[in-house]
């Protein structure tokens, strides 16, 4: 029973704090944070699986999102026609003889002799790059020399056109579970080889996956852009300004004595917050009864003891994998969502302190292996993330009140403010794992 | 002949100098990571802002100095200010280490844990750096800026490609040997190095010996602060420093001290300049050399660059996976908790 008050206190507390923001400063920066908390708390949701159900130390959480972000892309652009007719069947081509050339040196080294493999292996490597490279990069820099200003990638599969892809907006949602795909796809690559590993090895190997990822996402530019970012990405909720031109919906915030511009930046906002709610609710559920289940249990008993849970006769590595790809695919869901919320990829802003490193503190704060508590954790956590900033510029302002104007020392403070933000969450994460190691709302 | 000289002259310009300097910076770095795997048995997320403060420490010192005069004339005033850049390093670890590590290895905790702790610290540290000095670029490096220019070396030989050694470099290469011959006869033939590899050993049967941990542990800290800042100041006066730079050089360090074997310090130093070696060759354009080499008609078309600069990061994960796979404890034999 406790457990339940303490839920409904701390999540009721959530609401309290969000609403207070909007009440004190402005409802759309409540709400701001309420769709970025849902987000964060999908995310959480995903790490929780993976580390909270099955123990498994994932820190490549960017790259999942990366991928996500990618999906609403490929999704929800209209295809760039000339740059296909310049090199699309090129750049799949060169992919295709990649992947062949992976594949078969993998099947390769399981088939052939012993003495003869490693040689077999690196011809066959060797070879498929040098065809891979030959078919590739030409295509690809004739696609890059299409209109580099304006496109210079390949698009995505929006039937819109170009001139027409926004009143599609709608089909960015299908770019969420797609976006899950790509992660687990991904995911499922990188626990073939580094599962088995010890955990701070597959700490590592994740962390430079996630790397990779953005490396890519940075420098393909047939595929992303690359650094020239691609924005306006459609979306699934009406526009502000069509919002504004609709004469029913002026009169309608007139009645709620609201201006059409504030009116329609709310709107557009619920609809996202209505969304993510309802694809945050589906997760949850499915994960509860997930953990609730014999699968459940399953994994609780070879996170807790993987011995005595092989001994049983319950295949770990199998289990493993399928969870690491489970958690990754609901984190590339979350940064599927991310992107569309955003209308834009961009791919140097994804930091792995911000999109991994942040996500482990809401985990671990909420409490790992509990659902509800890494949702409790992604919401608070975000809250501070995005508060700490004005409250640290206060807090600069009270400590430098004494100081004269211009001293350089107070200027030096009232600039570096925005680094409080680091600092608070290294101060929460230790805080929390030193005086409540299992969280605010601790596993069941 | 000329041509198989000039070969190896660009060789050496592109690939060897910058590859050697690079891999020592990464030595270290995984030295000191490697020896808290070691000794406190967790792997330390926070080594890449360690080192972000040392480095910190010894810029201001730098700066300091300068102001004040003193200089080292052909050498970089950091040189000089390496002492106080480690004093503030080790008054950090030692203070982290008492306000945080400390509690969790009286209670045992498992080492998942300690590295998930690391990363609160990470964050402090991270945070810290930049709201001390900022997030941008920071040069700090003064005196001579080459040992011998790339022109110098050109009317020196007369051959068409010129050599050119940055006194950075140079002063790198000697201060990570003079360091690690320190450090190893400070291993292998002092009393407290002794008990170090003992507890390193087995903890148990160190401690049933009279080996006190806490003087081993606050030991490590001590050698790894200094060791994280030399890494760092070096990586600094060779580069540049920035902030997040620093936080990423976690990656190629942890897999240095991965490839070689975590826990042995030996492998640390191998598998740094292996992931050096490896990440400058493979990202290197490789016409240049082979226009040299081969004959005319051979010349290539491409650059023969095997992947761009920016996927550098891929090159030290591909090592460490394919190291991984075939020999899990790394090259050297490393220890696995």
């Amino acid at each position: 029973m406790t457990d339940r008050v303490r839920t409904v206190f701390l999540f009721g507390l959530v609401a309290v704090l969000i609403l207070g923001t909007g009440v004190s400063q402005s409802w759309n920066s409540a709400l701001g944070i309420l769709n970025m908390g849902l987000i964060s708390a999908i995310m959480a949701l995903g790490v929780n699986l993976q580390w909270g159900f099955a123990g498994l130390f994932n820190v490549g959480i960017m790259g999942m999102v990366a991928l996500g972000g990618l999906a609403v892309v490929l999704v929800s652009m209209p295809p760039v026609p000339d740059a296909w007719a310049a090199g699309g069947l090129g750049a799949v081509a060169g992919l295709c003889i990649g992947a062949a050339t992976i594949t078969l040196a993998i099947l390769a080294w399981s088939r052939l002799p012993k003495g003869w493999r490693g040689w077999g292996v690196a011809a066959i490597l060797i070879v498929g790059f040098v065809f891979y490279r030959m078919i590739f990069a030409p295509s690809t820099a004739a696609i890059e020399a299409v209109n580099p200003a304006g496109t210079g990638y390949l698009g995505g599969i929006n039937p819109g056109g170009s001139d027409n892809f926004k009143a599609w907006g709608w089909i960015t949602i299908l770019a969420w579970p797609l976006g899950g795909a790509l992660a687990a796809g991904a995911a499922w690559a990188i626990g073939k080889t580094a599962l088995g590993l010890r955990s701070d090895y597959l700490a590592i190997a994740t962390l430079g996956i996630a790397e990779i990822v953005i490396a890519v996402l940075k420098n393909e530019d047939w595929l992303t852009r690359g650094v020239k970012n691609v924005v306006g990405l459609p979306r699934p909720v009406p526009y502000e300004i069509d919002l504004q031109a609709n004469a029913g919906f002026v009169e309608r915030a007139a009645g709620l004595g609201l201006d059409p511009a504030t009116a329609s930046t709310l709107t557009v906002k619920l609809g996202y917050s209505l969304l993510f709610t309802v694809v945050l609710l589906i997760l949850l559920v499915l994960a509860q009864l997930a953990l609730k289940s014999p699968w459940g249990r399953m994994m609780r008993a070879i996170r807790d003891n993987e011995v005595s849970a092989r001994a049983m006769g319950k295949d770990v590595t199998a289990r493993h994998l399928q969870i690491f790809i489970l958690g990754s695919a609901i984190c590339g869901v979350a940064g599927a969502m991310l992107t569309t919320l955003e209308a834009q990829l961009t791919p140097a802003s994804y930091q792995p302190l911000r999109f991994t490193f942040l996500i482990w503190v809401m985990v671990i704060v909420g409490g790992s292996g509990n659902n509800l508590g890494a949702v409790l954790g992604g919401f608070i956590i975000w809250f501070l993330w995005v508060q700490v900033e004005p409250a640290g510029v206060w807090l600069m302002h009270i400590i430098t009140a004494g100081m004269p104007e211009d001293a350089p020392l107070r200027e030096h403070l009232l600039a570096s403010t925005q680094h409080m933000r680091l600092l608070t969450m290294g101060a929460i994460l230790l805080l929390v794992l030193r005086f409540a190691p299992r969280g605010l709302l601790p596993e069941r | 002949m000329i041509d198989f000289l000039n070969a190896l002259v660009v060789l050496g310009n592109f690939v060897l100098v910058p590859a050697i300097a690079y891999g020592s910076q990464l030595a270290l770095g995984a030295l000191g990571v490697t020896l808290i795997y070691g000794i406190l048995r967790f792997s330390n997320f926070a080594h890449g802002d360690t080192m972000a403060m040392g480095t910190m420490g010894v810029i201001f010192a730098t700066w300091w100095l300068q102001s004040l005069g003193v200089g080292l004339g052909p050498f970089p005033t950091a040189l000089l200010a390496l002492p106080f850049g480690i004093a503030f390093a080790v008054a950090l670890t030692l203070g982290t280490d008492r306000l945080v590590y400390r509690f969790y290895r009286a209670q045992r905790a498992k080492p998942v844990i300690l590295v998930i702790v690391s990363m609160g610290v990470m964050f402090i540290y991270n945070g810290l750096t930049r709201f001390i000095i900022g997030p941008s670029d920071q040069r700090f490096s003064d005196g001579e800026r080459f040992i011998i220019s790339a022109r110098e070396f050109k009317q020196m030989t007369g051959l068409r490609e010129g050599l050119a050694i940055k006194t950075t470099q140079g002063i790198t290469l000697v201060t990570a040997v003079v360091v690690v011959a320190a450090l190893f006869w400070f291993l292998n033939r002092t009393r407290t190095g002794k008990s170090m590899r003992a507890y390193s050993d087995n903890e148990d049967l160190a401690l049933l010996s009279g080996i006190s941990p806490e003087r081993v542990v606050m030991v490590t800290w001590l050698i790894v602060a200094a060791l994280a800042t030399i890494a760092g100041t070096l990586y600094g006066l060779d580069k540049s420093f920035k902030p997040f730079t620093y936080f990423q050089l976690l990656l190629p360090i942890f897999a240095a001290a991965i490839v070689g074997g975590l826990g042995n310090p030996l492998g640390a130093i191998a598998g740094g300049y292996l992931i050096a070696f490896s990440e400058v060759g493979i990202t290197y354009a490789w016409k240049k050399v082979l226009r040299y080499l081969l004959p005319e008609n051979l010349e290539p078309s491409t650059l023969m660059q095997l992947l761009g600069v920016e996927y550098k990061f891929a090159v030290s994960f591909a090592l460490l996976v394919v190291v991984l796979l075939f020999r899990p404890t790394g090259i050297f034999k490393g220890k696995s908790v």
